[in-house]
């Protein structure tokens, strides 16, 4: 049992478990599925589906963190990619052919590529802290696709670009399938080769790494490129679901969201060694939890203070230091309570 | 050695009894006892693994023990943090002074008790407070200085008294000499004789043994995470120690004197030929070469070139004059990695700022060498095993397993990994900066016999140690350095350590003349 407990995932997914309980228990039909059309319906098949944005830039902050870095302009990414996408479908005229959905996808994902590829240069190359270089694309990010949209909000209406974030394939959401293909080939990239190791050691020490012969400067600009692109991605998934692009609104705080996924998932903010299982465990987590808010009803005044609530929670159930403190919290009230009757043994 | 019961408890300060502590895959501690008087220097003496840094870690409160009982003036104890063991009388001054060296002389003596007066902090009392402490031991210092402005030495004794600022009873001063000179080494003595004369036991630990008999009352010795025995100093000789220590008989070194003596062939290219290669205001313009097989020493001070010029050569700095030759061809060394390409490997002699991957394995951080040049291809699993156990067998690192993680190995076992780091990538050269420093005698043996070993195959090697004896045991020829640029050039048969240092002494100044 306690080599179960001190695996790196067994906390992350105690979290999870006890929040579908916790939606389960006030009230069962949360883990109801139900089969409509031969497709499968229900709280947890939503929770798969709608987590795939968060669940692609997850995993790309994931690999910017093992590095020491981080990536505020994700979100921003997502708006750029759903503008150029869906400004070249809406231009095009043809929403429905294949071939302008592939150049719309193609370019858009391409856009998120380049700005990864711009954040990398900064951070690699130019050596700026990564909290200020991706700074510059969250703010302009959004300028850049509202440029693009001629400041509108721009519609379509094309039922295979619908189809990414609303189709169904086997029963299941095709958006489940992106999170799955993404999860595989980021897991097979860092793992299967020694990309995974060499990451790991340049945010462990850089300095060593470089001594060591280790690229670091191409592994760094990689992983915001990865980032980049994931992020792309994800905004096709973003606009396909609303089937509008949305400068303002596309991935908003997401950014926030991915972290924190990253963190709930056991890779440490200081960055070395990461886990691309935690990171998939902590986006699962993140979306439940947003289920549960709507779930419960919590009213949208205070579904900041609920979300912060649970978020602090989670992250002391995960804490050894405090676990240590609360499992000895017992022994010293009891200590506390016999002794302090007696004040000349207290002060010895 | 035993004592009663009785009369352990009558006079101990602490009493450590069977600590064990597990690591992961490793038993740090193994029913261990240490017990502390007071008004003693006892020295903690072990060797590099033994489980010197576990105990004290487990004195401190920063470990918690998996068995055994911690006993302060008779009072049982369970240390739940570094917090619990300071209110329990017990202050640490480490290795790497941890002070806040933005912060001036006083405000670190005092730190978290300035003297307050109406909820603020009275800082002219404070200062005066702090400015008493210092002079209780015997250091007069401007307690408004920063703390930054001082030397190693001064800021240790500034430790030393912001722990007696806190009534500490038992002060544990880990490795305090290892970075001080003589005359300074003379100064901490002092003071904890003073220390000691006013009841505060004292727990030493040190690789300079001569020190421990200078200063140390008593000692406990442990051994692979074993309890040797404790024993009053003046029942031990410096070879009966180092023989409780290793449990064998260190002749070893003895024989690798005739290393020195080999005939180097250098007929053909050297293997690296630097000329004029200098850094403005790093190091002047210098000629070094080395060939197959042949060991260079580089003999200095600290802070005279030595390091500086091993960067130049491993492409860790730029050199922005001069050329280099690698196996007679011009070769352009513009990072780390272009040197590795050129088969120059350099370990650094900061094994935990430049060395080590503490959050890797073993296993890891050996291949991460061959791994670096290699890129994604990763090493097939059966490769990357044979290639560690190869690697741990050959050089001895203890203990034996891939898995566990390098920080949890003693600093001798993290230079053999890092040894064989660079070993598994095959190099012409290896340069080695201070590969023995901070290490036990043992891993300082092996690793001196692993260089001679490695040289008589054909490696070229260049050897920076502070310690002239080993530069003169291991190295054919030794290149002397002094303020930034190289003085000259001995062979180690016709000098010993004398005529180096008065060399080192004399020469350069003739030479700046």
């Amino acid at each position: 049992m306690s080599a179960v407990m001190k695996h790196r995932l067994f906390w992350p997914l105690v979290v999870l478990l006890a929040l579908i309980l916790l939606n389960t228990v006030s009230r069962p039909s949360f883990v109801r599925i139900t089969v409509h059309d031969g497709r499968l319906y229900g709280s947890l098949i939503d929770i798969l589906r709608n987590s795939a944005p968060l669940m692609l830039v997850a995993l790309g902050m994931t690999l910017v963190i093992a590095t020491r870095g981080i990536d505020l302009s994700v979100g921003a990414i997502m708006a750029v990619s759903g503008a150029v996408a869906l400004t070249i479908i809406q231009d095009s005229g043809d929403p429905a052919n294949p071939a302008v959905l592939a150049v719309a996808i193609g370019t858009a994902v391409g856009a998120g590529l380049v700005c990864g590829l711009w954040n990398g240069f900064l951070i690699s190359v130019l050596g700026i802290q990564p909290i200020i270089a991706t700074l510059v694309l969250m703010l302009a990010g959004r300028g850049i696709a509202l440029l693009i949209t001629g400041g509108f909000i721009t519609t379509i209406n094309s039922d295979p670009y619908k189809f990414m974030a609303q189709g169904y394939v086997l029963g299941l959401p095709f958006a489940f399938y992106v999170s799955l293909v993404a999860i595989a080939i980021v897991a097979l990239i860092e793992r299967r080769t020694a990309l995974g190791m060499l990451t790991e050691a340049v945010g462990i020490n850089p300095e060593a790494s470089r001594l060591a012969g280790v690229r670091a400067r191409g592994i760094i600009w990689g992983a915001y490129a990865a980032s980049g692109l994931l992020a792309g991605f994800a905004g096709i998934l973003y606009s396909s679901n609303i089937m509008a692009a949305d400068a303002n609104a596309a991935g908003l705080y997401i950014e926030l969201d991915a972290i924190l996924a990253v963190v709930l998932g056991g890779t440490s903010l200081a960055g070395g060694t990461f886990s691309i299982a935690g990171t998939v465990v902590g986006a699962f987590t993140i979306q439940t939890l947003k289920s549960t808010i709507t779930f419960l009803g919590v009213p949208p005044a205070v579904t900041p203070v609920f979300m912060a609530a649970v978020v602090v929670v989670v992250v002391l159930v995960q804490s050894r230091r405090f676990r240590r403190f609360m499992g000895r919290l017992p022994a010293r009230l009891r200590t506390w309570t016999s002794r302090t009757p007696d004040g000349a043994e207290a002060a010895s | 050695m035993s004592h009663s019961d009785a009369e352990t408890a009558s006079d101990a300060l602490v009493a450590m009894r069977g600590i064990t502590i597990q690591f992961p895959g490793v038993k740090a501690l193994d029913g261990v006892d240490l017990v502390l008087r007071a008004g003693e220097v006892h020295a903690l003496m072990g060797e590099n693994g033994a489980g010197k840094s576990t105990l004290i870690k487990a004195l401190t409160g920063e470990y918690a023990v998996d068995a055994g009982t911690i006993t302060v003036a008779g009072e049982p104890r369970v240390f739940h943090g570094t917090a619990d063991a300071q209110s329990a009388g017990i202050s640490t001054v480490y290795q790497e002074v941890n002070l806040c060296a933005n912060l001036s002389v006083g405000e670190n003596v005092m730190l978290g008790h300035e003297l307050r007066r109406g909820g603020r902090i009275d800082w002219r009392a404070t200062h005066r407070a702090a400015a008493e402490h210092l002079e209780n031991l015997g250091v007069e210092l401007d307690t408004r200085t920063s703390l930054s402005t001082h030397s190693i030495a001064v800021q240790q004794l500034v430790a030393i008294s912001r722990a007696m600022v806190t009534d500490a009873k038992v002060l544990v001063l880990d490795e305090p000499t290892s970075s001080l000179d003589r005359s300074e080494v003379e100064q901490l003595f002092s003071v904890m004789r003073d220390l000691r004369a006013r009841g505060v036991a004292i727990l030493f630990v040190t690789h300079f043994l001569d020190q421990v008999f200078e200063i140390a009352d008593r000692c406990t010795v442990l051994r692979n995470g074993r309890l040797v025995g404790e024993y009053p100093l003046p029942s031990l000789t410096p070879g009966s120690l180092v023989q409780l220590m290793l449990g064998r008989e260190l002749d070893d070194l003895e024989a690798l004197s005739s290393v020195a003596d080999r005939h180097v062939d250098r007929s053909g290219a050297p293997v690296v030929r630097a000329t004029g290669t200098g850094r403005k205001g790093v190091i002047e313009p210098t000629d070094i070469d080395v060939y197959p097989g042949e060991v260079v020493g580089i003999a200095g001070l600290l802070g005279s070139g030595r390091t500086e010029l091993a960067r130049l050569l491993a492409g860790a700095d730029h050199a922005d004059s001069g050329q280099i030759e690698v196996a007679g061809k011009a070769a352009r060394l513009a990072n780390p990695r272009s040197a590795i390409d050129h088969g120059i490997a350099y370990s650094s002699e900061d094994r935990r700022a430049e060395g080590i991957l503490g959050d890797l394995t073993v296993a890891e951080n050996i291949v991460l060498g061959i791994q670096a040049r290699r890129g994604w291809r990763k090493l097939r699993k059966a490769e990357q095993d044979a290639v560690v156990a190869e690697y741990i067998a050959a050089l001895g690192v203890r203990p034996a397993s891939p898995s566990t993680l390098i920080r949890n190995l003693s600093g001798g076992n993290q230079q053999k990994v890092l040894l064989a780091r660079w070993l598994a990538t095959a190099p012409a050269l290896l340069i080695l900066d201070e590969p023995t420093r901070g290490i036990d005698v043992g891993a300082k043996a092996d690793i001196q016999r692993k260089v001679a070993e490695l040289s008589a195959r054909g490696l070229a090697v260049v050897f920076i140690s502070s310690e002239l004896e080993e530069v003169l045991r291991l190295s054919q020829r030794i290149v002397v350095m002094r303020d930034r640029r190289k003085i000259g050039e001995l062979a180690s048969h016709d000098v010993d350590v004398d005529a180096v240092i008065d060399f080192i002494a004399h020469e350069g100044q003739e030479g700046a003349a």
